[in-house]
Protein backbone atom coordinates (compact mmCIF):
# COMPACT_ATOMS: atom_id res chain seq x y z
CA UNK A 1 0.00 0.00 0.00
CA UNK A 2 3.07 2.49 0.58
CA UNK A 3 4.56 1.40 -2.82
CA UNK A 4 1.12 2.21 -4.20
CA UNK A 5 0.44 5.51 -2.77
CA UNK A 6 4.33 6.54 -3.37
CA UNK A 7 3.48 5.52 -7.06
CA UNK A 8 0.47 7.92 -6.76
CA UNK A 9 2.61 10.53 -5.31
CA UNK A 10 5.20 10.47 -8.34
CA UNK A 11 2.25 10.50 -11.11
CA UNK A 12 0.61 13.54 -9.02
CA UNK A 13 3.70 15.35 -9.25
CA UNK A 14 4.15 14.43 -12.95
CA UNK A 15 0.76 15.92 -13.71
CA UNK A 16 1.32 18.71 -12.12
CA UNK A 17 4.59 19.28 -13.74
CA UNK A 18 3.02 18.39 -17.37
CA UNK A 19 0.22 20.93 -16.47
CA UNK A 20 2.62 23.50 -15.12
CA UNK A 21 5.19 22.97 -18.07
CA UNK A 22 2.46 22.81 -21.34
CA UNK A 23 0.44 25.96 -19.30
CA UNK A 24 3.38 28.28 -19.18
CA UNK A 25 4.67 26.91 -22.05
CA UNK A 26 8.54 26.15 -20.09
CA UNK A 27 11.32 24.62 -21.98
CA UNK A 28 11.38 21.91 -19.11
CA UNK A 29 9.77 18.47 -19.82
CA UNK A 30 7.26 18.14 -17.32
CA UNK A 31 8.48 15.19 -15.61
CA UNK A 32 11.82 17.89 -15.10
CA UNK A 33 9.04 20.62 -13.14
CA UNK A 34 7.38 17.09 -11.58
CA UNK A 35 11.14 16.65 -10.21
CA UNK A 36 11.60 20.22 -9.19
CA UNK A 37 7.84 20.40 -7.19
CA UNK A 38 8.61 17.08 -5.55
CA UNK A 39 12.05 18.42 -4.37
CA UNK A 40 10.28 20.93 -2.27
CA UNK A 41 7.22 18.81 -1.31
CA UNK A 42 9.96 16.38 0.70
CA UNK A 43 9.84 18.33 3.49
CA UNK A 44 6.26 17.05 4.45
CA UNK A 45 6.73 13.22 5.96
CA UNK A 46 2.87 12.80 4.05
CA UNK A 47 4.65 12.91 0.53
CA UNK A 48 8.21 11.98 2.06
CA UNK A 49 7.18 8.28 3.83
CA UNK A 50 5.59 6.70 0.75
CA UNK A 51 7.22 8.42 -1.99
CA UNK A 52 11.16 7.37 -0.65
CA UNK A 53 10.00 3.61 -1.14
CA UNK A 54 8.55 3.66 -4.57
CA UNK A 55 11.62 5.75 -5.58
CA UNK A 56 13.86 3.43 -4.40
CA UNK A 57 12.47 0.15 -6.07
CA UNK A 58 11.69 2.54 -9.58
CA UNK A 59 15.06 3.57 -10.08
CA UNK A 60 17.43 0.44 -8.51
CA UNK A 61 15.44 -0.84 -12.29
CA UNK A 62 16.38 2.03 -14.02
CA UNK A 63 18.32 -0.08 -16.34
CA UNK A 64 14.66 -2.02 -17.37
CA UNK A 65 12.83 1.09 -18.49
CA UNK A 66 15.35 1.56 -21.28
CA UNK A 67 15.04 -1.57 -23.11
CA UNK A 68 11.74 -0.29 -25.12
CA UNK A 69 13.77 2.46 -26.55
CA UNK A 70 16.87 0.83 -26.97
CA UNK A 71 15.21 -2.21 -28.93
CA UNK A 72 14.04 1.29 -31.44
CA UNK A 73 17.08 0.90 -32.61
CA UNK A 74 16.17 -1.52 -35.34
CA UNK A 75 14.03 0.93 -36.79
CA UNK A 76 16.90 3.16 -37.54
CA UNK A 77 18.89 0.08 -39.21
CA UNK A 78 19.12 2.11 -42.29
CA UNK A 79 20.13 5.17 -41.31
CA UNK A 80 22.51 2.95 -38.83
CA UNK A 81 24.06 0.98 -42.37
CA UNK A 82 24.55 4.23 -43.35
CA UNK A 83 26.31 6.33 -40.98
CA UNK A 84 26.59 3.26 -38.44
CA UNK A 85 30.25 3.92 -38.12
CA UNK A 86 30.81 7.52 -37.52
CA UNK A 87 27.58 7.57 -35.34
CA UNK A 88 29.06 5.07 -33.21
CA UNK A 89 32.73 7.14 -33.02
CA UNK A 90 30.81 9.95 -32.13
CA UNK A 91 29.18 8.68 -29.13
CA UNK A 92 32.10 6.82 -28.34
CA UNK A 93 34.40 9.71 -28.28
CA UNK A 94 31.89 12.13 -26.63
CA UNK A 95 31.09 9.94 -23.77
CA UNK A 96 34.90 9.45 -22.86
CA UNK A 97 35.06 13.48 -22.95
CA UNK A 98 32.16 13.82 -20.73
CA UNK A 99 32.86 11.28 -18.42
CA UNK A 100 36.55 12.76 -17.64
CA UNK A 101 35.37 16.17 -17.64
CA UNK A 102 33.02 15.61 -15.45
CA UNK A 103 34.99 13.13 -13.01
CA UNK A 104 38.19 15.15 -13.42
CA UNK A 105 35.95 18.46 -12.29
CA UNK A 106 34.51 16.99 -9.17
CA UNK A 107 37.87 15.17 -8.54
CA UNK A 108 39.92 17.77 -8.68
CA UNK A 109 42.55 17.75 -11.38
CA UNK A 110 45.95 19.28 -10.32
CA UNK A 111 45.16 16.59 -7.17
CA UNK A 112 46.11 17.84 -3.34
CA UNK A 113 46.82 14.85 -1.54
CA UNK A 114 44.30 14.91 1.41
CA UNK A 115 44.60 11.26 2.29
CA UNK A 116 41.60 8.89 2.62
CA UNK A 117 39.56 12.29 4.09
CA UNK A 118 37.49 11.40 7.15
CA UNK A 119 33.67 10.65 6.09
CA UNK A 120 30.70 13.23 7.12
CA UNK A 121 28.50 11.86 4.76
CA UNK A 122 25.38 14.71 6.22
CA UNK A 123 24.61 17.05 8.23
CA UNK A 124 27.26 18.95 9.85
CA UNK A 125 26.66 21.37 6.70
CA UNK A 126 29.82 24.16 6.47
CA UNK A 127 29.17 27.42 4.87
CA UNK A 128 32.55 25.94 2.81
CA UNK A 129 33.51 27.25 -0.85
CA UNK A 130 33.94 24.44 -3.01
CA UNK A 131 37.43 25.62 -3.53
CA UNK A 132 38.65 24.36 -0.30
CA UNK A 133 36.92 21.60 -0.20
CA UNK A 134 38.56 18.41 -1.14
CA UNK A 135 36.37 15.39 -0.52
CA UNK B 1 2.31 -27.15 -36.79
CA UNK B 2 0.27 -24.51 -38.56
CA UNK B 3 -1.65 -24.54 -35.94
CA UNK B 4 1.51 -23.61 -33.70
CA UNK B 5 1.87 -20.64 -36.01
CA UNK B 6 -1.42 -19.75 -36.22
CA UNK B 7 -1.05 -19.31 -32.29
CA UNK B 8 2.41 -17.30 -32.49
CA UNK B 9 0.39 -14.82 -34.65
CA UNK B 10 -2.17 -14.76 -31.93
CA UNK B 11 0.37 -14.02 -29.45
CA UNK B 12 3.02 -12.27 -30.73
CA UNK B 13 0.13 -9.07 -32.33
CA UNK B 14 -1.32 -8.26 -28.50
CA UNK B 15 0.60 -6.31 -26.17
CA UNK B 16 1.10 -9.00 -23.44
CA UNK B 17 3.77 -10.09 -25.67
CA UNK B 18 5.92 -7.21 -25.46
CA UNK B 19 5.42 -6.58 -21.99
CA UNK B 20 6.36 -10.30 -21.10
CA UNK B 21 8.97 -10.56 -23.65
CA UNK B 22 11.15 -7.34 -22.07
CA UNK B 23 10.35 -8.22 -18.71
CA UNK B 24 11.36 -11.81 -18.96
CA UNK B 25 14.51 -11.08 -20.93
CA UNK B 26 15.77 -8.08 -18.65
CA UNK B 27 15.55 -10.73 -15.26
CA UNK B 28 17.74 -13.14 -17.13
CA UNK B 29 20.25 -10.85 -18.67
CA UNK B 30 20.35 -9.15 -14.86
CA UNK B 31 20.77 -12.76 -13.11
CA UNK B 32 23.49 -13.27 -15.92
CA UNK B 33 25.33 -9.91 -15.12
CA UNK B 34 24.96 -11.07 -11.08
CA UNK B 35 25.94 -14.57 -12.21
CA UNK B 36 29.31 -13.05 -13.91
CA UNK B 37 30.14 -10.50 -10.90
CA UNK B 38 28.86 -7.51 -12.73
CA UNK B 39 30.96 -7.31 -15.21
CA UNK B 40 31.27 -3.91 -17.67
CA UNK B 41 30.89 -6.28 -20.80
CA UNK B 42 27.80 -8.56 -19.17
CA UNK B 43 25.50 -4.69 -19.39
CA UNK B 44 22.47 -6.13 -18.95
CA UNK B 45 20.57 -3.63 -21.17
CA UNK B 46 22.67 -3.52 -23.64
CA UNK B 47 22.00 -7.98 -24.19
CA UNK B 48 18.49 -7.16 -24.06
CA UNK B 49 17.99 -5.19 -26.49
CA UNK B 50 20.47 -7.13 -28.43
CA UNK B 51 17.99 -10.45 -27.52
CA UNK B 52 15.24 -8.75 -28.40
CA UNK B 53 15.81 -6.90 -31.49
CA UNK B 54 17.35 -9.79 -33.05
CA UNK B 55 14.37 -11.91 -31.72
CA UNK B 56 11.88 -9.43 -33.11
CA UNK B 57 14.00 -9.39 -36.28
CA UNK B 58 14.13 -13.06 -36.67
CA UNK B 59 10.33 -13.53 -36.21
CA UNK B 60 9.13 -10.68 -38.09
CA UNK B 61 7.35 -9.02 -35.81
CA UNK B 62 7.74 -5.38 -35.84
CA UNK B 63 8.73 -2.66 -33.53
CA UNK B 64 4.87 -1.20 -33.13
CA UNK B 65 3.58 -4.62 -32.17
CA UNK B 66 6.28 -4.99 -29.50
CA UNK B 67 6.17 -1.63 -28.15
CA UNK B 68 2.36 -1.84 -28.09
CA UNK B 69 3.07 -4.41 -24.79
CA UNK B 70 6.71 -2.49 -24.01
CA UNK B 71 5.10 0.72 -23.84
CA UNK B 72 3.53 0.04 -19.99
CA UNK B 73 7.35 -0.24 -19.09
CA UNK B 74 8.73 2.88 -21.18
CA UNK B 75 5.87 4.63 -19.49
CA UNK B 76 7.45 4.59 -15.97
CA UNK B 77 10.45 6.47 -17.35
CA UNK B 78 8.37 9.47 -16.82
CA UNK B 79 7.44 8.54 -13.20
CA UNK B 80 11.30 7.62 -12.52
CA UNK B 81 12.61 11.19 -14.12
CA UNK B 82 10.20 12.40 -11.05
CA UNK B 83 11.94 10.12 -8.52
CA UNK B 84 15.39 11.36 -8.72
CA UNK B 85 14.17 14.22 -6.39
CA UNK B 86 14.44 11.50 -3.69
CA UNK B 87 18.27 10.64 -4.20
CA UNK B 88 18.94 14.87 -4.39
CA UNK B 89 17.02 15.22 -1.67
CA UNK B 90 18.55 12.31 0.22
CA UNK B 91 22.04 14.06 0.07
CA UNK B 92 21.10 17.85 0.28
CA UNK B 93 23.46 18.33 2.67
CA UNK B 94 26.20 17.75 0.88
CA UNK B 95 25.20 19.03 -1.88
CA UNK B 96 24.23 22.22 -0.25
CA UNK B 97 27.77 22.24 1.17
CA UNK B 98 29.49 20.95 -2.62
CA UNK B 99 27.32 22.90 -4.51
CA UNK B 100 29.64 25.18 -6.95
CA UNK B 101 31.65 22.20 -7.37
CA UNK B 102 29.07 19.78 -7.95
CA UNK B 103 27.16 22.04 -10.41
CA UNK B 104 30.28 22.98 -12.09
CA UNK B 105 30.77 19.55 -12.84
CA UNK B 106 27.56 18.80 -14.04
CA UNK B 107 27.70 22.16 -16.52
CA UNK B 108 31.14 21.36 -17.81
CA UNK B 109 31.03 17.61 -17.89
CA UNK B 110 27.62 17.85 -19.69
CA UNK B 111 28.91 21.20 -22.06
CA UNK B 112 31.76 19.14 -22.96
CA UNK B 113 29.57 15.71 -23.74
CA UNK B 114 27.35 17.88 -26.18
CA UNK B 115 29.60 19.85 -27.93
CA UNK B 116 32.04 17.72 -28.46
CA UNK B 117 29.53 15.32 -30.20
CA UNK B 118 28.12 18.46 -32.00
CA UNK B 119 31.90 19.14 -33.26
CA UNK B 120 32.63 15.59 -34.09
CA UNK B 121 29.27 14.73 -36.09
CA UNK B 122 29.91 17.80 -37.40
CA UNK B 123 33.39 17.41 -38.46
CA UNK B 124 32.45 14.22 -39.96
CA UNK B 125 29.71 15.10 -42.55
CA UNK B 126 26.47 13.42 -40.85
CA UNK B 127 23.38 14.97 -41.86
CA UNK B 128 22.15 18.05 -40.01
CA UNK B 129 19.04 16.44 -38.68
CA UNK B 130 21.56 13.61 -37.05
CA UNK B 131 23.78 15.87 -35.58
CA UNK B 132 21.22 17.99 -33.59
CA UNK B 133 19.92 14.52 -32.84
CA UNK B 134 23.50 14.11 -30.90
CA UNK B 135 23.09 17.23 -28.72
CA UNK B 136 20.79 15.98 -25.90
CA UNK B 137 22.39 12.33 -26.14
CA UNK B 138 23.96 12.47 -22.48
CA UNK B 139 20.84 13.34 -20.97
CA UNK B 140 18.15 10.38 -20.05
CA UNK B 141 16.62 9.18 -23.36
CA UNK B 142 12.40 10.75 -22.36
CA UNK B 143 14.22 14.21 -21.77
CA UNK B 144 16.27 13.47 -25.01
CA UNK B 145 13.50 13.02 -26.95
CA UNK B 146 11.76 16.46 -25.20
CA UNK B 147 15.38 18.70 -25.75
CA UNK B 148 15.55 17.26 -29.41
CA UNK B 149 11.88 18.13 -30.27
CA UNK B 150 12.48 21.81 -29.32
CA UNK B 151 16.20 21.76 -31.06
CA UNK B 152 15.22 20.31 -34.39
CA UNK B 153 16.49 16.91 -33.90
CA UNK B 154 14.97 13.48 -34.56
CA UNK B 155 13.26 12.69 -31.29
CA UNK B 156 13.46 8.89 -31.44
CA UNK B 157 17.35 8.91 -32.89
CA UNK B 158 18.20 10.71 -29.60
CA UNK B 159 16.38 8.43 -27.35
CA UNK B 160 18.56 5.90 -29.17
CA UNK B 161 21.71 8.05 -29.51
CA UNK B 162 21.05 8.32 -25.48
CA UNK B 163 20.54 4.58 -25.09
CA UNK B 164 24.13 3.90 -27.07
CA UNK B 165 25.76 6.60 -24.75
CA UNK B 166 24.55 5.15 -21.61
CA UNK B 167 25.88 1.15 -22.55
CA UNK B 168 29.36 3.00 -23.76
CA UNK B 169 29.30 5.26 -20.54
CA UNK B 170 28.14 1.48 -18.65
CA UNK B 171 30.58 -0.76 -20.79
CA UNK B 172 34.17 1.67 -20.64
CA UNK B 173 33.22 3.93 -17.99
CA UNK B 174 35.87 1.72 -15.39
CA UNK B 175 38.69 1.30 -17.51
CA UNK B 176 38.65 5.40 -18.28
CA UNK B 177 38.22 6.10 -14.30
CA UNK B 178 41.38 3.71 -13.93
CA UNK B 179 43.37 5.21 -16.90
CA UNK B 180 42.45 8.75 -15.50
CA UNK B 181 43.67 7.43 -12.07
CA UNK B 182 40.32 8.59 -9.96
CA UNK B 183 41.15 6.81 -6.90
CA UNK B 184 38.43 3.87 -5.08
CA UNK B 185 38.03 6.37 -2.00
CA UNK B 186 34.78 7.28 -1.40
CA UNK B 187 35.71 10.55 -2.70
CA UNK B 188 37.33 8.74 -6.07
CA UNK B 189 33.37 6.86 -6.40
CA UNK B 190 31.71 9.95 -5.24
CA UNK B 191 33.83 11.19 -8.48
CA UNK B 192 32.83 8.41 -11.02
CA UNK B 193 29.43 7.60 -10.05
CA UNK B 194 28.55 11.58 -10.75
CA UNK B 195 30.63 11.44 -14.02
CA UNK B 196 28.06 8.10 -14.80
CA UNK B 197 25.11 9.99 -13.58
CA UNK B 198 26.27 13.08 -15.83
CA UNK B 199 27.89 11.57 -19.09
CA UNK B 200 25.84 8.26 -19.21
CA UNK B 201 22.68 8.82 -17.47
CA UNK B 202 20.21 6.22 -16.12
CA UNK B 203 22.20 3.26 -17.58
CA UNK B 204 25.35 4.56 -16.35
CA UNK B 205 23.90 5.21 -12.91
CA UNK B 206 22.41 1.97 -13.06
CA UNK B 207 25.94 0.22 -13.29
CA UNK B 208 27.37 2.51 -10.67
CA UNK B 209 24.76 1.61 -8.33
CA UNK B 210 25.62 -1.73 -8.59
CA UNK B 211 29.31 -1.51 -8.21
CA UNK B 212 29.14 1.47 -5.05
CA UNK B 213 26.60 2.87 -2.49
CA UNK B 214 28.52 6.16 -2.70
CA UNK B 215 29.08 6.02 -7.00
CA UNK B 216 25.33 4.87 -7.10
CA UNK B 217 24.31 7.85 -4.45
CA UNK B 218 26.08 10.44 -6.75
CA UNK B 219 25.05 9.08 -9.81
CA UNK B 220 21.51 9.64 -8.85
CA UNK B 221 22.38 13.37 -7.83
CA UNK B 222 24.19 14.06 -11.36
CA UNK B 223 21.45 12.34 -13.22
CA UNK B 224 18.97 14.79 -11.24
CA UNK B 225 20.91 17.70 -11.98
CA UNK B 226 21.90 17.23 -15.41
CA UNK B 227 18.34 16.27 -16.17
CA UNK B 228 16.93 20.09 -15.32
CA UNK B 229 19.87 21.69 -16.32
CA UNK B 230 20.29 19.87 -19.86
CA UNK B 231 16.42 20.91 -19.96
CA UNK B 232 16.57 24.32 -18.93
CA UNK B 233 19.60 25.26 -21.01
CA UNK B 234 20.15 23.37 -24.27
CA UNK B 235 16.59 25.04 -25.90
CA UNK B 236 18.22 28.53 -24.31
CA UNK B 237 21.95 28.08 -26.25
CA UNK B 238 20.61 26.93 -29.18
CA UNK B 239 17.68 29.57 -29.42
CA UNK B 240 20.35 32.12 -29.20
CA UNK B 241 22.40 30.28 -31.37
CA UNK B 242 19.88 30.72 -34.54
CA UNK B 243 19.55 34.26 -33.37
CA UNK B 244 23.14 34.78 -34.49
Amino acid sequence: MKGLRGLAWLLIFQSIGELVSRGFSLPLPGPVVGLVLLLVALRFAIVREPVGDCAQFLLSHLSLLFIPVGVGVMTHLALLSEYGGRMLLVIVLSTWIGLAVTALVLYGLPRRRAGPAAEAPSGSAGATGASDDTR
Amino acid sequence: MPRFVELWIYLSATPLFGLTATLVVYIVAQALYARLDNAPWANPVMWSVVAIAGGLLATGVDYPTYFAGAQFIHFLLGPAVVALAWPLWLRRAELRRRLARVLLASLLGGAAASLSALGLAWALGLPHDVVLSLAPKSVTAPVAMGIAEKIGGIPALSAVFAVLTGMVGALSGKYLFDLLRIGTTSEGWAARGFALGTAAHGIGAARALHVNADAGAYAGLALGLQVVLAALLMPLVFRLLQAI
